[in-house]
């Protein structure tokens, strides 16, 4: 049965990318020096479940690259590497990697396969240079673990069975296994006597004198403690298992324990004859591993019945040694009991060297198991949305169009049919705002990228940032926030480079030397406010004044506000920067955040204070798909002018207009004259009056030019959903799209910026 | 022709189309290609558009262009009146679907058309003319014009994406 793994890339690649972004967040909230142990099992845990899930599916480079990293996070993990700078950055240069690697195997391109090597060696390097042997056993436990993960539990049994009839047969000393070591390995267990006397009787001088002696591996068995009601204090209940590898003779190790007043049940097996372990390991410890997910590793003592067949064992005679549990516990599963003597002689002898890989992988294992279903979402496709979001303003307008039917009619059911209307109004409006809702995304998903930026921005320019994010869980629609991200991304980038200084000349000022970048979102109104702030020089307001008059942007005798000077800025090709770094500084970026902010709807301002640092805040409107607007009529024709283009809208007296020559028609409007556009005349549509006076003006702007557009009549203010015209007809200079309107009919969007240019064009021809 | 109907066409060798009158004349679309049949209703005027598009309409919930035919084949123009139907139809661009409706006279029939019996519009003059005319058919003593929708519709619309 062959079942086809495409089918499960998509979700694995999604949710491979997503735990990427947790890692990497993860690893950027690392502290140098004394690591956060959860952070590093939630790194491991990323780590490792790419791994698997890229092995299984059969991405080779993807699970070796990963395996390699899994065991330097194995190795932090338990605490025998030191997370230091380097290590973090080499750290968060892999998760670059793997992403990088995820989208190629995804888009089915090649992967920078040197690239991918290169990283691995510096993390292999890295692994040895701290800790060359456990390093290597770490390695050894984990392999088997991309390796071996199909049927395990026969597999298993199945070494356990072969070897147990030789270690039966060969009996008492101990089997003679197929690859001799040259140090000889004592298997030795031993339990302080009924009467625990303490002092050098203390189980752990006899450890450490073992220890003294050669490589020392110790398992404590807890299954002969009894119950609480039970507990004698001044009683040992532990019994320990020690496989010493020591060049020492059974006389040595038997006087370590007579040198104590206390008496011990104690059973030495093994020694230069019988050097236990044996090439099996890798399986076992495979076995375990696979098998680990499921059941984990049942700790020595933790089954009654295998401890005490352990017991038995050891009262059949001093040659029987005891037996890992863990062992037995994955190889043998149910049957340990009836096997158990069988078994365990040549499972002894098997599992002996794997204990150590088994822990690691064992522990994690139980990681591994505890994540996933953290919160209870469900992923729904955008277009699906959008079908939802069209049918549900489909309805709002038949529901009007009910409403308006319902005005008129008249007879005894009318008042009944009437507050049925209200009510299904009302439920309309909770039904749109539910699915507006469901576009909405918190703003963290834009945040989340910054910490990652301002680490690595600091460091290359030698500054300490401190960047702090609040008011992440404000929500915003998902085509905002995708259009957003870029425009932040710049003005973090320009904070961190223009506005916060070196450490020293932050210092020599008096502030601490590290700089702050605050991030901040919060809702105003109907819009979002987004507001990028640091506590840097601030802009230099002469400096800035004088490029643009040496440029001819502004003229010599000109006298500009303050708010004027820093809107400069955002002039196309200006930086002040004086020297252009990889960063920033070429003077491209300022003028692109301002256009894109524009192109969304939104605003953008900047406050500063010299010496004190500055702030931009940029307000945008919550959702792309509907706009606030005010509907003008110019004869027969409804338009809508989006709120956020309007400035005010005004009756004229005739008096205020004046006939420039090569700019038309003029208005003069506090002190500022404005070009007057007629709406009738761009749109050639007949109007109801050609007087200036009969109609009203509404005054707009757009790209930062104001003008009056003439208009019939003002009509009212509503939020209009905005339908694209591009679908099945083509762009309309001066609109942005269409919409519909109670009554059914479609009212075109006005787009002030391409009106301005169109009829600027008209008067110029 | 450009998206009959793979699977009718081979059973039996004709295809269904849809009838309209515009004027004195019939013509027909293929009835797959129809989406909807609707009153006239007032449309939304679109500026810088050319004569023959009327404008735009809410097509529950898109917005639809609106073309005239009869303005589009040079026809006197009649009154929109109570019979004046707009046929809704889709043709494939490169960048996807798109509808549009057009203002008919009046909607005639579905009929039956075997494709033995399409023949060639007559060559005359100019071949922009008659590029848009897929064939002409005999129905019922009347002589019925196959229209090629995606050339006659289609290259406009396609003109008005590209100028913008």
């Amino acid at each position: 049965m062959t079942i086809d793994l495409t089918q499960f890339h998509g979700v694995f690649f999604e949710e491979s990318f997503e735990a990427l972004d947790s890692m990497e967040a993860a690893l950027l909230k690392l502290d140098v020096g004394a690591p956060d142990p959860e952070r590093i099992n939630t790194i491991f845990r990323v780590a490792h479940s790419i791994k698997g899930g890229s092995a299984t599916f059969g991405f080779t480079a993807v699970a070796s690259f990963t395996h390699t990293l899994e065991t330097m996070l194995d190795e932090m993990r338990a605490g025998r590497m030191n997370v230091t700078q380097a290590i973090s950055d080499l750290l968060l240069k892999s998760v670059d990697v793997m992403r990088d690697m995820l989208r190629a195997v995804q888009n089915h391109q090649a992967i920078d396969a040197q690239r991918v090597a290169d990283l691995q060696f510096d993390i292999e390097l890295a692994i040895a240079q701290k800790n060359a042997a456990p390093a290597a056993s770490a390695q050894a436990g984990v392999e088997p673990a991309a390796a071996a993960l199909p049927p395990a539990a026969p597999v298993a049994a199945a070494p356990a069975a072969a070897t147990s009839p030789a270690a039966v047969t060969v009996a008492a000393p101990e089997p003679a296994t197929t690859v001799p070591s040259m140090v000889p390995r004592w298997a030795i267990s031993f339990r302080p006597g009924k009467a625990f006397v303490g002092g050098d009787g203390d189980p752990l001088r006899v450890m450490r004198e073992l220890e003294a002696m050669g490589t020392l591996r110790a398992f404590a068995d807890v299954g002969g403690v009894p119950s609480l009601a039970e507990l004698d204090t001044a009683r040992c209940y532990v019994s320990w298992r020690v496989e010493l590898e020591a060049d020492v003779s059974e006389q040595a190790i038997r006087d370590v324990f007579a040198a104590s007043a206390q008496d011990w049940e104690l059973s030495i097996s093994g020694g230069p004859q019988s050097p236990g372990g044996s090439e099996t390991d890798p399986e076992s410890s495979a076995t375990d591993d696979a098998h680990g997910d499921s059941e984990s590793i049942p700790a020595v003592a933790e089954n009654p019945q295998l401890s005490g067949g352990s017991r038995e064992a050891r009262e059949e005679g001093p040659a029987q040694i005891e037996v890992p549990a863990a062992a037995v516990a994955s190889a043998a599963e149910t049957s340990a009991a009836a096997v158990a003597s069988t078994a365990e002689a040549g499972a002894a002898a098997v599992a002996s060297a794997a204990p150590m890989a088994t822990s690691t992988q064992a522990a994690a294992a139980t990681h591994t198991a505890a994540p996933t279903a953290d919160s209870s979402s469900i992923r729904v496709s955008v277009e699906k949305i959008d079908e939802l979001m069209n049918t549900v303003g489909e309805l709002v307008i038949t529901q009007s169009m009910l409403s308006q039917l319902g005005q008129k009619l008249e007879g005894p059911d009318a008042d009944r049919f009437r507050s049925s209307l209200a009510q299904l109004e009302r439920n309309m409006r909770g039904l749109q705002e539910s699915v507006m809702r469901v576009r909405m995304l918190p703003i963290s998903f834009v945040f989340s990228r910054f910490p990652r930026m301002a680490r690595d921005l600091a460091q290359r320019l030698g500054k300490q940032i401190e960047l702090k994010l609040t008011g992440q869980e404000t929500e915003l629609d998902k085509t905002v926030m995708e259009k957003i991200g870029d425009p932040l991304t710049h003005l973090v980038r320009n904070s961190i480079d223009h506005g916060i200084e070196s450490p020293e000349a932050r210092v020599a000022k008096g502030k601490p030397a590290v700089g702050v970048v605050h991030l901040d979102a919060c809702h105003r109104g109907g819009n979002i406010a987004v507001e990028v702030s640091d506590d840097g020089a601030g802009l230099d307001k002469d400096r800035i004044l004088a490029k643009a008059r040496s440029r001819g942007i502004v003229g010599q005798s000109d006298v500009l506000t303050d708010e004027q000077i820093y809107d400069l800025i955002f002039e196309p090709g200006f930086s002040t920067a004086e020297k252009t770094t990889d960063v920033s500084g070429r003077g491209v970026g300022m003028d692109v955040v301002r256009r894109n902010v524009h192109e969304l709807g939104g605003k953008i301002e900047i406050r500063s204070t010299p010496g004190k640092g500055s702030r931009f805040t940029i307000t945008l409107p919550l959702t792309l798909a509907i706009v606030d607007g005010q509907s003008v009529a110019v004869g027969s024709e409804t338009y809508i002018v989006p709120l956020v283009s309007m400035v005010e809208s005004m009756q004229l007296q005739p008096q205020q207009v004046s006939r420039l020559p090569g700019l038309g028609e003029v208005l003069s409007f506090r002190g500022e004259y404005l070009p007057i556009v007629r709406l009738h005349e761009v749109f050639s549509v007949e109007p109801r009056s050609r007087a200036l006076h009969e109609g009203l003006i509404v005054v707009a702007e757009g790209d930062g030019r104001r003008v009056g557009l003439f208009v019939d009549d003002l009509l009212g203010q509503q939020q209009v959903v905005i339908k694209s015209l591009e679908t099945n007809y083509g762009r309309i200079e001066g609109v942005s799209g269409a919409t519909i309107l109670g009554d059914g009919s479609v009212s075109l969007i006005l787009d002030l910026p391409g009106l301005i240019r169109a009829a600027s064009l008209r008067q110029a021809a | 022709m450009t998206q009959p109907n793979p699977d009718a066409k081979e059973a039996n060798g004709s295809q269904q189309v849809l009838t309209f009158v515009l004027g004195n004349e019939t013509y027909g679309v293929d009835i797959l290609r129809v989406q909807e049949i609707r009153g006239f209703t007032a449309v939304t005027k679109i500026p810088h558009a050319p004569s023959h598009v009327l404008g735009v309409l809410n097509l529950r919930g898109s917005i639809v262009p609106i073309v005239d035919l009869r303005m589009r084949f040079n026809l006197d123009r009649a009154d929109y009146n109570a019979v004046t139907v707009i046929i809704v139809l889709s043709i494939q661009s490169a960048s996807g679907r798109r509808d549009f409706g057009v203002v008919v006279d009046g909607v005639s029939d579905v009929v039956d058309v075997p494709q033995a019996e399409v023949r060639p519009a007559p060559e005359m003059g100019s071949a922009n003319a008659t590029e848009y005319i897929l064939g002409l058919v005999p129905v019922a003593e009347r002589m019925v014009v196959l229209l090629d929708i995606d050339c006659l519709i289609g290259n406009d619309l396609r003109g008005l994406s590209q100028a913008a």
